[in-house]
């Protein structure tokens, strides 16, 4: 292997975008593409790279992560030396659980300092792409840089509470950094997608120098100070990059999967892996319609069903019409329902005859559990 | 105290399934495929582990690499254990001789020294295939009431045809009187499964008699079973009554992935509390396009459906072409079926490539057979692959 990496994912940071999804989960694991979670996404492009140990940083309500990692196997990472590693919240008398990204990562420095590996490679979970780890850690080496941060050219305004615009130059040194600027609406800009590559020995570096001055924030304390000395790098991304920022784009890249050229990008070479839950596969009825649609296992479909995302274990009734909609793991939707633009979360239960509708740029979404 | 096993299974999976033809040229018949994500030997390995029953020998000899690869570390199963699990227990040389099983009760016999580390009080003998849901920890807990020292599950057959199977005559009791193998005139319709629970110090001690035996075929059925009888051994027979279902012929394994489909099937794969594990496709959901029609079918991840599908049973990653159409056939992951193909009343196997416009298989009840294309073969366009044909290499026509 050309490079030795450890992955660090960040699984709580942003949260609060995706208010609705992560109430009662991280962000990472909001369930995606009927049968993923987004922090598949980020623990595959990792293991596709060659990384064999990966540091899960949490915070809050991380018992679904837990479920859905398990002992790692699943990634092929249940590992002997390393594999996942959670890496829970610590406190004592004198330190409260962590409050930033910067915080977080002096509280991981002992998994830090334990690990042999050249570099780090650090993600958040709000993202969902192919990404060649490889490549990015090959470009750092090559330009002999401290801090290399990945990008995508966006055209439409990101609507997270945080975010960092990069502008490189010509050789792709960052010559200017902003965090949460206000976007206008029509200007393609950078946008910085969350994921980082250092050498593991500036990291620890960067983390004690903050600890020894106070600091508290990466982006505002390191990046945005340091633009000037520190050699830092973009690497643009130029493949499908979507980015969950609220439940209108959960909504919407959830339907892009619909487009063929999206799905052979994410999913053509079927490396993307995810917990396994032996389902038996999907049924589909004498009178089941359905029409441009991406099924999970373990779903019954008897009615109709167009342009929709079906998690595992969904049954769709005699005489239901579901449209536009983005359906969770183990819905009940009885006979007679007519659904439109509507996303359910887990477990939900849609009596018959009910009639639901959102539009796209407001999907009705019903939370975890309820039952209609 | 030494640490044992109450019960301990053996899995007769050498097997070559010559009556499955091109589906079993290069893999044992345990590992031919069925329903859309399972492998034959999954049902009985997770019979195994739903009644308890947590080490399991796997007796190959035919093409065993596949099925080899499959079972792996036994992990799908739940079978991956630091004492017990599954091992697969292939022909090995010993110090003084080695050979081939010879025999389903020869191949056992050569394992009695793994069968032994486990200290056992029972053997649970079990075939390879066969379709069904069984609860081995009832048939064990009726093993222990009748006092027998070896119960045969069994099961009720059409008279019809009861005289293809191994009968079992019993008295009131459910005790055995006699063995029949394939009467052509059957007194019962009580039909042995393959199944066997035994109480391993008998086993154990048959076993070494039948091999020291020069006449002796090496059989469960027409050895070691009939000299227990004559000698005057406890024979209980377990009755079952579910869905069990022999897929060792074309016929049998079309009709079995059939039983599948359907609002209230003959066999249901769903049911939470008697999961099916395996070894799940990496894929995604799969897709059913803008053009798609599918009924009454059963499809797993990574399908990408653009024709018509018609009461069929589809593995992952199997990709109908717009026009194309599929009809009471199954088929194995990967296969390809292009623009414009027509495929009726067919099995095909794994990564077969059916060219546009190309015809596999006549209409269901038009009296001719089930169409069977062994795996990677390609079907070239416009050619027409008449029903009943079996095919193991690439096809361009008379």
């Amino acid at each position: 292997m050309a490079h030795s990496a450890v992955g660090v994912i960040f699984s709580n940071i942003h949260d609060d975008d995706v208010a609705e999804l992560s109430r009662h989960r991280t962000m990472a694991s909001i369930p995606f593409g009927g049968r993923y979670r987004l922090i598949d996404f980020a623990l595959s492009n990792m293991v596709n790279s060659g990384i064999t140990t990966v540091g899960i940083v949490t915070k809050n309500n991380y018992q679904s992560l837990i479920d859905h990692l398990g002992s790692g196997k699943d990634w092929d990472l249940a590992r002997k030396d390393g594999g996942i590693i959670l890496l829970p919240p610590y406190s004592d008398e004198t330190d409260a659980p962590y409050t930033t990204r910067l915080e977080a990562l002096m509280s991981i420095t002992g998994f830090l300092n334990h690990r042999n590996e050249d570099y780090v490679v650090i993600s958040d979970c709000d993202g969902i792409a192919r990404v060649d780890i490889n490549d990015i850690l090959r470009t750092h080496e090559e330009r002999g840089a401290d801090i290399t941060m990945v990008y995508h050219e966006e055209s439409e305004p990101v609507r997270s509470s945080y975010f960092i615009t990069l502008q490189p130059d010509e050789t792709g040194r960052i010559r200017g950094l902003q965090i949460s600027p206000k976007l206008k609406v029509g200007t393609n800009y950078n946008l910085y997608v969350n994921i980082m590559v250092m050498s593991r020995e500036f990291l620890i570096n960067t983390i004690q120098d903050a600890v020894t001055r106070g600091l508290s924030s990466f982006g505002r304390d390191i990046l945005t100070k340091h633009v000037d000395t520190l050699k830092l790098y973009g690497y643009r991304f130029n493949g499908y990059f979507a980015t969950m920022d609220s439940l209108q784009t959960y909504y919407k890249h959830s339907m892009e999967l619909l487009s063929k050229p999206v799905r052979d990008e994410l999913f053509g070479a079927r490396d993307i892996y995810t917990k396994v839950r032996d389902s038996a596969p999907s049924k589909y009825g004498e009178n089941a319609k359905v029409v441009n649609s991406l099924i999970s296992d373990g779903c019954v479909i008897e009615g109709e069903v167009e342009n929709c995302i079906l998690f595992r274990g969904v049954n769709v009734g005699k005489g239901s019409v579901v449209k536009n909609s983005v359906i969770m793991q183990d819905t009940v939707i009885g006979s007679n329902v007519v659904l439109d633009c509507v996303i359910t979360d887990k477990n939900v239960v849609i009596r018959d005859k009910r009639h639901l509708a959102g539009c796209d740029v407001l999907p009705y979404f019903v939370g975890k559990g309820r039952m209609l | 105290m030494q640490r044992k096993k109450e019960c301990v299974a053996m899995l007769l999976a050498g097997g070559q399934g010559s009556r499955l033809y091109a589906l079993t040229n290069n893999i044992a018949k345990p590992a031919v495929a069925f329903g859309a994500k399972y492998r034959i030997i999954d049902f009985p390995l997770s019979n195994c582990i739903n009644s308890g029953i947590d080490t399991v020998g796997v007796l190959t000899q035919y093409m065993p690499l596949e099925l080899n690869e499959y079972i792996g570390n036994g992990q799908p199963w739940d079978l991956d254990r630091t004492f017990g699990g599954v091992h697969i227990l292939s022909p090995y040389q010993a110090k003084k001789k080695s050979s081939w099983y010879e025999g389903t009760a020869n191949a056992i016999y050569q394992n009695i020294s793994f069968m032994r580390k486990y200290n056992p009080d029972y053997v649970l003998i079990l075939s390879g295939d066969h379709i069904y849901k069984m609860d081995y920890a009832q048939m064990l807990r009726a093993h222990k009431a009748t006092g027998a020292d070896c119960t045969i599950a069994a099961i009720e057959v059409p008279m019809k045809e009861a005289s293809r199977f191994g009968i079992l005559n019993c008295r009131e009791d459910g005790s055995i009187y006699e063995f029949e193998e394939k009467p052509k005139q059957p007194k019962s319709n009580l039909a042995s499964m393959g199944i066997y629970i035994f109480t391993a110090e008998k086993l154990f001690r048959y076993l070494e008699a039948d091999d020291q035996n020069p006449d002796s075929s090496k059989d469960f059925g027409k050895d070691v079973l009939p000299a227990m009888l004559n000698a005057g051994e406890r024979m209980f027979s377990y009755r079952f009554s579910g869905y069990w279902k022999d897929v060792g012929t074309i016929d049998s394994l079309w009709e079995s992935n059939m039983d599948l489909l359907g609002e209230d099937p003959n066999f249901d794969v769903s049911d939470s509390s008697w999961k099916i594990h395996s070894r799940n496709p990496l894929a995604p959901p799969e897709y059913i396009g803008g053009n798609a029609s599918v009924h009454n079918s059963m499809i797993a991840l990574g399908c990408e459906i653009e024709g018509t599908v018609n009461h069929s049973v589809l593995a992952a990653n199997v990709v109908i072409e717009e026009g194309a159409v599929v009809e009471d056939s199954v088929l194995m992951s990967g296969t390809v079926v292009k623009r414009g193909a027509h495929v009726s009343y067919s099995i095909v196997d794994e990564n077969v490539v059916i060219e546009e416009n190309a015809t596999v298989g006549e209409t269901k009840g038009k009296g001719v057979g089930i169409a069977v294309l062994g795996r990677n073969i390609t079907v070239a366009a416009n050619v027409t692959v008449n029903g009943g044909k079996i095919l193991d290499k690439d096809y361009r026509g008379e």
